[in-house]
């Protein structure tokens, strides 16, 4: 026996198998609302592919590096659904987990520890992504059926590791406000200031390199985690060539890792106390 | 000598300015039912989450079946059973699924787990609710359920925090039998309740807090024999009254609670008896003196909220 412990200070967390205890609950509650999970997100990409891409792409007749409007944005539709799927799975979903359902309590009180409930939380909004990311790109496959081929490189299947990476840093960042949130409402903050300037300033819609601002692309290149999933997107869909995909991954897995370990104990932080 | 399977040694919680548990000191025994009570605020929640190693300990020594809560929690974990004052059940599952649901949390194998599932409906009397989602169940099938899910790792240690609060008496009355029949197949057992009745019912023993400390201790029959005697006098409130009974029971406590007076004296049963032949009044009532006169005895009158 110690003599006593007080709460752990900041540390790597340790974890186990049962991580994917936690991965599994959350996986069962998605299987059994199906048909919620699964059919909605895929109406999404096609209204903004027919809207932006076959309509206001219309009116724009310029090429962006080689590619036309529709091409342009495809992969950004991609990436934009990998982010939400699994920021808004741990922000509003583990919140409602964690405060209304208390369901981290009962899970605690088993053998799993909090580490790995909140490594589980993340795990499975990974997965949300992938399963999103995977949604779109079929989508966007299909769609290019229609107008002109939307994914042109045979590197295209990378897309799902880069859902899934993508969507483990996503997540680890969503936990990061979830472990700060005093109520559900708090969640406007992300949302409209990290989320959607995301969705209109990386890269997504138009090149921002248009803007000639300079401070504003070094600021979504340093700061923006969507801008590089959606450089990755664009990269293995239409296989851009040059080697800013290899950055984009440093900055994704470095980033990752950091928020994984602050997530983990914002986390501890909040539920052991 | 009974074996130990609870031991905290100065066990102290401290929150940034609130002592919620000071230096307390309790055993607990194999096999018997053991009564955390105490006011609201008094620790008993805070003890239990320390015991069920959710909350970490400030300072002292805590073990159970000679395990530290610091060093063994998984270990102790898989043998403890907990259900707690609030509702966490699993609501996206049905009553079925959220016993499956946390099996696997401990590593029942499938079939395992099926069976046992199977044999704690029964037991908890849920069976025709076995595939109903939690929200269409009412509080006492709820709480039926968490004492299901409890068991659910057949537990050498159960945890009960208030299961019955909020419960009406056929709700109530079907925990408490299903609490005696665990007793019986040796499952040891801490309560937290602040139902004295029920306290009495169930427990062997009594652990009294207040303000973080443990202020008494024994079982039901001892404490009140000890704090409130036999039988307890009530009587209307009156100056006359109360210095005529001051000198017939010099030895006794008065206590004025609004317009009663009440008697403890540690004279055998009879007494008050004898002693309203000579001065009937109408507003009397002798009773036996129960845990509730112990506990607020020892704990005050005063709201703690």
């Amino acid at each position: 026996m110690t003599a006593s412990h007080e709460r752990e200070g900041f540390g790597l967390p340790k974890l186990t198998y049962r991580v994917w205890k936690v991965w599994r609950r959350n996986f069962d509650v998605f299987m059994k609302t199906f048909k919620v999970s699964f059919f909605p997100p895929l109406l999404e990409p096609i209204f903004y592919l027919a809207a932006m891409g076959a309509g206001l792409g219309a009116l724009i007749t310029q090429s962006i590096e080689g590619q036309s409007y529709i091409q342009f944005i495809a992969p950004a539709l991609v990436a934009i659904t990998i982010m939400y799927s699994s920021f808004f799975e741990c922000t509003y979903g583990s919140f409602v987990r964690m405060y209304y359902q208390r369901t981290f309590d009962a899970i605690i009180a088993t053998p799993i520890s909090v580490e790995e409930v909140i490594a589980g939380e993340i795990l499975w909004g990974a997965t949300r992504s992938l399963i999103g990311g995977s949604i779109v790109l079929g989508v966007v496959a299909a769609f290019g059926l229609v107008t002109k081929p939307l994914i042109t490189s045979p590197l295209f299947i990378l897309v799902l590791p880069v859902a899934f990476f993508s969507g483990l840093m996503f997540s680890a960042i969503g936990i990061c406000f979830t472990a700060l949130a005093p109520n559900i409402d708090f969640f406007n903050y992300p949302q409209y200031l990290f989320i959607t300037p995301m969705f209109l300033l990386s890269n997504t819609f138009f090149p921002l390199t248009l803007l000639h601002n300079l401070p504003l692309q070094i600021f979504s290149q340093a700061v923006l985690p969507l801008t590089h999933t959606v450089n990755l997107a664009r990269w293995a869909l239409f296989g851009s060539g040059d080697l800013s995909f290899a950055l984009s991954i440093i900055w994704i897995a470095a980033v990752t890792v950091a928020f994984f370990v602050i997530s983990i104990n914002l986390m501890k932080r909040r539920l052991i106390r | 000598m009974p074996e130990t399977i609870i031991r905290a040694e100065n066990l102290t919680k401290k929150y940034d300015d609130l002592l919620a548990v000071d230096g307390i000191d309790f055993e607990v025994f194999k096999g018997e039912c053991c009564g955390f009570l105490g006011p609201n605020g008094a620790g008993k929640t805070t003890t239990i989450k320390m015991i069920h190693c959710v909350l970490p300990l400030t300072s002292g020594r805590l073990a159970v079946a000679g395990m530290s809560v610091s060093e063994s929690p998984r270990e102790i974990k898989k043998m403890i059973g907990v259900a707690p004052q609030e509702e966490n059940l699993d609501p996206d599952f049905t009553v079925m699924t959220n016993l499956l649901v946390y099996a696997r949390y401990f590593d029942i194998p499938k079939l395992e787990a099926l069976k046992r599932a199977e044999n704690l409906l029964k037991f908890s009397q849920l069976e025709e609710k076995r595939n109903v989602v939690i929200d269409q169940l009412s509080t006492g099938m709820k709480r039926r359920l968490i004492l299901a899910r409890a068991l659910i790792n057949e537990p050498q240690v159960l945890l009960l925090d208030e299961p019955t609060t909020g419960l009406d008496p056929q709700a109530r009355h079907l925990i408490w039998d299903k609490v005696r029949s665990l007793k019986k197949q040796g499952v040891t057992i801490i309560l937290t309740t602040h139902y004295m009745e029920e306290a009495s019912e169930l427990c062997d023993r009594t652990l009294i807090m207040d303000a973080g400390k443990i202020i008494e201790e024994g079982t039901p029959v001892d404490l009140i024999k000890k704090h409130a005697g036999e039988e307890v006098l009530e009587l209307d409130y009156d100056e006359k009254v109360m210095s005529m009974l001051k000198e017939k029971f010099p030895d006794a406590r008065l206590e004025v609670v609004g317009e009663r007076i009440h008697v403890f004296t540690n004279q055998p049963h009879g007494v008050f008896a004898s002693f309203l032949e000579s001065f009937p009044t109408k507003s009397a009532t002798v009773r036996g003196a129960n845990l509730e006169d112990v506990f607020l005895k020892l704990t005050g009158r005063n709201l703690r909220e």
